[in-house]
């Protein structure tokens, strides 16, 4: 009973938070200086031309005006059309979130493994040989910009590779729906590329965290009373440690539903992230808006997730 | 200064009935008197977690304390952690504001003074702190924080602070050629006497001593304790001089006020005391304190207090000392015992209590029904 | 070490005594630690030789011959019209238009090393002074503007950068003006919590009871008790920003062409790296290098402010087991993905 109506709660505010997203999000467009209009018309428009494409956009009536229908529109799930292609946003991001979704989820898998693995080794060995390859892949993960990784990852593994006739390393974007194996084929790139910058922060965070939970006193107690190294470190230690990993996890894969752009951009994958990329650089708000709305869903689901989370990891939290 | 008397000008405790040679100007006041304390409250808001916090108690600090403290004497402030004695320091040095009551400073009313109006009188009231580590700013130089009440002041600068500064540093027992040397590098008995130094810097009236030598070393506490002492000579200071060792506080106050929960429970000359405790309180405290002499230790009598000490945002009714007194009767839970002097001791030996302990009377062995009724 | 001179002559302004005993200050004797300290000294080193390079780039540019902007029609492109490998002429090759590659890295580094050290030194002084604000004045003014901190750092700072960048016309004052603004709040957070204990120290407390000014205690107490996290984080922050430039250039946001970024260099890069590595390879050199550099010597710097602290890069040297202490909180990692 708790448990639902704290559910309930925080979806009610997630509601007035991707509300209030919109609104900020709406004003920022109104006042940029992109003339989708001016894009639109073709070189050297008259300025009847342009005046008939904001009529049809709808775009010559009041700010107000123009927010009213589009939240009026909203309520039946429809985030309206984009002022360039005329497709559907619905439509736009159905075909964009799948490469942007097989990248966050894919990617989360390989990080959480490679960090949480990284973390757990060098904090367990202190200076052995694994925490020196550990810290060293952590300052390599912060100190490489996530675009250099991509393209290294391009000039190094896939052109050779594809150079060699081993074609299964593919750039670009293709469904899981014809063949899972052609599938990962093309994501395992971008996988690496965003389990590489990320796991850094989860290695650090899990020593981090591990190291400090190793020396409280509940874990000297659970060795005092002669349980196996093994199981303090996993029933009592590691768990304690999770907690920062789970709520670093909710704060990513929040703003990666927003698009991965970066590694979209570098693969070609045409994901949310790119496509928003183009949205704001071509001043099409309707695009902009239905991403933005439905990161700022992830980003409250996400959270919700996480407190949910918390209080499994830590009994000593209460949902509330 | 080795005497077991660490006093200043006028030695003892004595009555002070009769005013020595006026050394103010006393207007209606006595002139002997520095500050006056009445009726002193500080409550600190408990705010609840939230959006919009609201205060949901208050911890009741100080609640009601009246001081005096005379030109060039000591009075020791005594209680146990948590009992108020440091936040009525901080209310009486103007740090902290206050609830309700009265600090009248050498004939003026400081307790709400502005920042501005109570600028002078921060050159007359300073404080020294408990700890040597905390007290002094690690990244500065010693010179430059002995310096610094000269600095805020506008007092000397250049070439005549730095020699005002090492003749203080002098004064203390420093070394003036440290002058440039981190806090770091001295130890913390000396780094107290930089806390002296800059205290002293702007030759005040009163200082405030808050647990000055509790986080010392015995054998540097003496040397402290004698520096205070001689200081107190020389520049007639008047001391408040808080701590939680009693044999400290006989060692140099005058006067005597014991504390529990932020009242005052028993006040008076040092020797009345620490000789006839009145109040259950003090009792417990003297018993519970080590003494030098094995053969005077054992044959005392300890009073073990049971319990611990209340939270000071819901306070006991009545007397605030009733659910761990060995004493205890009904009225105690339902009247809060005036602060009066009892029958037998010098008018100004004061003792919060419905039933003040009688000389010899042994607590020890007292239960609720048996324990006298007799003083009220 | 400046800071200990001109404090030092400050506050001994005149005459000295024949025989002065020096202090050891906490700032000397981090000086002393960092010097000490091989992997931080060679990072220093390359820092300023990179910053060598891009101070005199036009020097170079003049030297070479190759004005950096100019394309080379002929010597620059293969008879396809593809950027030509490295030679004696172009030293790391040329670009898609023909332009010397090598003159183009080294005007790279000076956006790079500008938009890194400018935008990290308005984020740093902001962050500083809303940190020490908040966090010494306490109140209502605290609240707000801790609300405030934590709603940029809340935000979805690419898409928000990507946005701003456009709604201001994509250049470099925009481009400094954007990561300056992502990176204020994190360092004012941690201001903010380093003066909230500082408040509670009894020094602070002496220095109101002798009568100092709020003013004077933020600045002559508050302040040098900040200068050491504040510099370890801005250390660190300066590869942040530089890889956040370069990141924004890449997706054509930040610097526009024809200036030349490292970012932008490697977006043009992508479509050629089939055919010609050496457009990928130096620019990727010289940001992973500069990244590389400024983040040992900020590990460096940390670990010589505060000893207790754990190193995050460099392996530990043989010191006692130090378990519970760990690093300070760092910036936001710069992980724009």
């Amino acid at each position: 009973m708790a448990f639902a109506s704290f559910v309930i709660r925080r979806l009610l505010l997630g509601v007035v938070v991707m509300w209030v997203v919109s609104v900020a999000t709406f004003l920022l467009f109104f006042v940029a200086p992109q003339d989708p209009a001016r894009l639109l018309a073709g070189k050297n428009p008259s300025a009847q031309e342009i005046a008939n494409i904001n009529r049809r956009l709808g775009l010559d009536q009041p700010i107000l005006v123009q927010y009213w229908h589009y939240l009026i529109r909203l309520l039946h799930f429809n985030l309206g059309t984009s002022y360039f292609t005329g497709t559907s946003v619905n439509t736009i991001l159905k075909e964009d979130l799948p490469p942007t979704l097989s990248v966050m989820a894919g990617g989360a898998v390989l990080w959480l493994i490679v960090g949480i693995g990284a973390g757990v080794l060098s904090a367990t060995r202190a200076r052995s040989l694994v925490d020196r390859i550990s810290t060293t892949g952590v300052l390599i993960g912060i100190t490489f910009p996530t675009f250099v990784v991509g393209l290294l990852l391009l000039f190094l593994v896939f052109k050779p590779l594809n150079q060699a006739g081993f074609h299964w390393i593919q750039t670009g974007y293709e469904g899981p729906s014809q063949s899972i194996v052609g599938w990962a084929g093309h994501m395992i790139l971008p996988w690496i590329t965003i389990a590489a910058v990320s796991a850094a922060t989860y290695t650090r965070l899990t020593r981090g965290a591990l190291l400090d939970a190793l020396g409280e006193d509940y874990v000297r107690t659970a060795r005092a009373k002669g349980l196996s190294e093994r199981r303090v470190l996993y029933r009592h230690a590691v768990r304690a440690a999770l907690t920062p990993v789970v709520s670093q996890l909710g704060v990513d894969i929040g703003t990666l539903a927003g698009g991965a752009v970066v590694t979209e951009t570098v693969f070609g994958l045409g994901g949310i992230g790119q496509q928003s990329l183009t949205s704001i650089l071509n001043g099409d708000t309707p695009v902009v808006l239905g991403i933005v709305l439905v990161a700022a869903l992830f980003v409250v689901v996400a959270n919700i997730v996480v407190d949910i989370a918390y209080s499994v990891l830590d009994p000593r939290v209460k949902l509330s | 200064m080795t005497g077991t008397e660490a006093t200043g000008p006028q030695p003892g405790g004595a009555i002070p009935a009769a005013a020595p040679p006026a050394a103010g100007n006393g207007a209606a006041a006595d002139g002997d008197v520095l500050v006056q304390v009445h009726d002193l409250v500080k409550y600190f808001p408990v705010r609840g977690a939230g959006l919009i916090s609201r205060t949901v108690g208050q911890v009741q600090a100080v609640d009601g304390v009246s001081l005096t403290l005379r030109r060039g004497q000591t009075l020791g402030l005594v209680g146990e952690t948590g009992c108020g004695k440091s936040t009525l320091a901080r209310c009486i040095a103007g740090l902290i504001p206050v609830t309700s009551g009265q600090v009248i400073f050498d004939g003026h009313d400081i307790t709400r003074l502005s920042r501005r109006a109570m600028r002078p009188f921060r050159r007359e009231i300073q404080m020294i702190f408990q700890d040597p580590y905390g007290s002094l700013n690690p990244r500065r130089r010693v010179g430059s924080i002995i310096g610094d009440p000269f600095a805020v002041h506008n007092i000397a600068s250049g070439a005549d602070r730095k020699k005002a500064v090492q003749e203080m540093m002098e004064r203390v027992g420093l070394n003036p050629e440290h002058y440039n040397r981190f806090p770091a590098e001295f130890s913390g008995g000396q780094r107290q006497r930089i806390g002296l130094a800059r205290a002293l810097a702007l030759r005040p009236k009163l200082i405030i001593a808050d647990e000055p030598v509790s986080a010392l070393d015995v054998s540097i506490q003496a040397q402290i304790l004698n520096l205070l002492a001689d200081l107190q000579h020389d520049f007639g200071l008047t001391y408040l001089f808080i701590a939680h060792d009693l044999e400290v506080v006989r060692h140099v106050s005058n006067q005597v006020t014991v504390m529990y929960l932020g009242r005052v429970a028993e006040q008076g000359p040092k020797d009345p005391v620490y000789d006839t405790p009145r109040h259950p309180y003090t009792a417990a405290l003297l018993s519970a304190a080590p003494a030098a002499d094995p053969d005077a230790a054992a044959a005392r009598q300890r009073i073990i207090l049971t319990g611990d000490v209340p939270s000071p945002i819901n306070p006991p009714s009545g007397c605030r000392f009733h659910p761990r007194c060995p004493k205890t009767q009904d009225l105690c839970s339902q009247q809060d015992p005036p602060l009066e002097t009892k029958p037998g001791d010098p008018p100004d030996h004061k003792t919060a209590c419905h039933y003040p302990v009688q000389p010899h009377e042994n607590l020890t062995t007292s239960n609720k029904s048996s324990s006298g009724g007799g003083a009220a | 070490m400046s800071l200990t001179q001109i404090e030092f002559q400050a506050e001994s302004a005149g005459e000295l005594p024949a025989q002065v005993i020096e202090g050891r200050s906490p700032w000397l004797l981090a000086w002393r630690r960092l010097r000490q300290d091989r992997v931080a000294v060679a990072s220093a080193v390359i820092i300023l030789l990179l910053m060598v390079l891009a101070l005199c780039a036009p020097l170079i540019a003049a030297w070479v011959g190759h004005p950096p902007d100019t394309p080379y029609v002929n010597a620059g492109l293969t008879s396809q019209g593809l950027p030509v490998a490295p030679s004696s002429k172009f030293l790391f090759g040329t670009d898609f238009l023909g332009r010397d590659l090598f003159v183009r890295v080294i005007y790279g580094a000076r956006i790079s090393l500008l938009v890194g050290l400018v935008s990290t030194a308005i984020g740093t002084a902001a962050g500083v002074v809303v940190g020490m604000t908040a966090g010494y004045l306490g109140g209502w003014i605290d609240t707000l503007l801790a609300r405030f901190i934590d709603s940029v750092l809340a935000l979805p700072y690419v898409m928000f950068a990507i946005a701003l960048a456009v709604v201001f016309g994509p250049s470099l004052v925009v481009t400094i003006g954007v990561i300056s603004f992502f990176s204020w709040a994190a360092i004012a957070r941690v201001v903010r919590g380093q003066t909230l204990s500082i408040k509670e120290k009894e020094y602070i407390e002496a220095a109101r009871s002798i009568g100092a000014s709020s003013a004077r205690i933020m600045f002559i107490d508050v302040l040098p008790n900040l200068l050491a996290p504040v510099l370890v984080l801005a250390t660190l922050f300066i590869p942040t920003a530089i890889v956040f430039e370069s990141t924004l250039s890449f997706l054509g946001v930040g610097i526009q062409p024809p200036t030349a970024s490292w970012g932008n260099l490697l977006s043009q890069a992508e479509t050629f790296y089939q055919t010609s590595w050496w457009y990928l390879v130096f620019p990727c050199a010289f940001l992973l290098i500069t990244t590389l550099a400024f983040n040992l010597l900020g590990d460096g710097v940390r670990d010589a402010m505060d000893p207790r602290t754990e190193r995050l890069f460099a392996s530990q040297r043989k010191r006692g087991r130090r378990r519970s202490r760990h690093a300070k909180p760092m910036p936001p990692a710069a992980e724009v993905r």
